[in-house]
């Protein structure tokens, strides 16, 4: 087995995928805040839950720590950091286009309450029928259009 | 004096309030609210856990989250009753909702810029959950006071049922980071201000001299905790 170059932990990490939403990464999430690797290659991850509640940060995590080690590092331990709290804001452009073509409505910015697009067929006349949806960061949505149920990642 | 008591008093608010809400899951009156309540729940524990370990830590005789979860008596729990007597009506656990997220939103707001680094953390990340919980309480209360006759009737009891409870969130906590009672009048107002918009009534029942911050409990508690820690003591150490 190969260790991987310096700074490289951080590309692995990266590319682990969200598993409740397996086409956006924990990066382009602004899950994963920080990776560092130290000169014996030890690596560090430090990871920030969505909600305090959120179920996926035990899979993230062994998810990481298996990325990685099949990467060649030995030594990986992850960290759940809490402050800052996780915004919606920190999630990438990229990510909410992934989102909204997997069917998932993508967040506007905190500040702003905007009309949300359904990913189905584009309309803005759709209405929230549930604050709370299929997991935490999710609200439920209907479209007025083509009457079609879909998931919101409620800005946070 | 240690930040133990009152670290370990706002998770066990947290840690009861989850375990009795998600009783609701499969049984809440639609499928939407079945989410609401196990999300709503959800966040609580998570919360909680966060709270516990902090409390394990700070205290420092190596207990995790879940020794001081599922391996403490009910004399050592220091949640108020308001959380721990069971709620199967839909109405009373839309008032206790009510006066609790209303409660928990004043207090996190307030800790998230108190001098404790750790709490300030868990109360930032919380505070935005929590006014999901209001607003979902908010909404409820709304639609069954200004409802039908019998939905109004059913609220304005589960109101009164609950109202003798909400004193016993400002009373004093060892090593409080926050004076429960400066949380008081804002929490009070944001209830009221709810109940009469749903045309409902602000209960005048007295309130109960509760203890759940000296360890005194109804006798409710014992039974959710034989619930909750029945498997980790039976199989200590069991994972899945």
């Amino acid at each position: 087995m190969t260790v991987s170059t310096p700074g490289s932990a951080w590309k692995i990490a990266a590319d682990v995928l969200d598993p409740e939403l397996p086409v956006v990464t924990i990066a382009d999430l602004g899950i994963l805040r920080d990776v560092t690797e130290d000169d014996q290659g030890r690596v560090h991850v430090q990871i920030t839950p969505t909600y305090s509640g959120c179920p996926a940060m035990e899979t993230i995590s062994a998810d990481l720590v298996e990325a990685l080690t099949t990467a060649g590092y030995q030594h990986v331990d992850v960290e759940f950091v809490l402050a800052p709290a996780w915004t919606t804001d920190w999630m990438s452009e990229e990510a909410k286009v992934k989102l909204a073509a997997y069917g998932v409505a993508p967040p506007g910015p905190v500040a702003l309450v905007l009309a949300v697009r359904c990913p189905q067929c584009g309309s803005l006349d759709t209405r929230e029928s549930s604050r709370f949806g299929s997991t935490a960061c999710k609200s439920l949505w209907v479209c007025g259009s083509c009457r079609e149920p879909f998931d919101h990642f409620k800005a946070h | 004096m240690s930040l133990v008591p009152y670290v370990l008093a706002l998770a066990d608010d947290a840690l009861v309030s989850a375990q009795r809400t998600a009783w609701w899951i499969s049984r809440a009156p639609e499928l939407e609210e079945d989410l609401a309540l196990a999300n709503i729940g959800l966040d609580q524990l998570g919360q909680a856990r966060s709270l516990l370990s902090y409390a394990g830590a700070v205290e420092g005789a190596g207990r995790t989250e879940d020794d001081l979860a599922y391996l403490r008596d009910d004399r050592d729990f220091r949640n108020v009753w308001l959380v721990e007597r069971p709620q199967t009506d839909f109405g009373v656990t839309m008032a206790r909702l009510l006066v609790f997220s209303s409660w928990q939103c004043e207090l996190y707001a307030a800790l998230a810029s108190c001098g404790d680094p750790t709490v300030s953390a868990i109360a930032a990340k919380a505070v935005k959950e929590v006014a999901y919980h209001r607003d979902h309480a908010r909404l409820w209360t709304l639609r069954l006071g200004d409802g039908t006759e019998e939905s109004h009737q059913r609220m304005q009891a589960a109101l009164d049922a609950e109202w003798p409870y909400v004193e016993e969130l400002f009373e004093p906590v060892d090593g409080a980071l926050v004076d429960p009672a400066s949380l008081r009048t804002a929490v009070l107002d944001r209830v009221q201000s709810v109940v009469q918009d749903a045309t409902l009534a602000v209960p005048t029942t007295a309130p109960v001299v509760g203890g759940g911050r000296r360890g005194l409990h109804t006798e409710h508690l014992g039974h959710l905790l034989a619930d909750m820690q029945h498997l980790h003591r039976s199989h200590p150490g069991v994972t899945w």
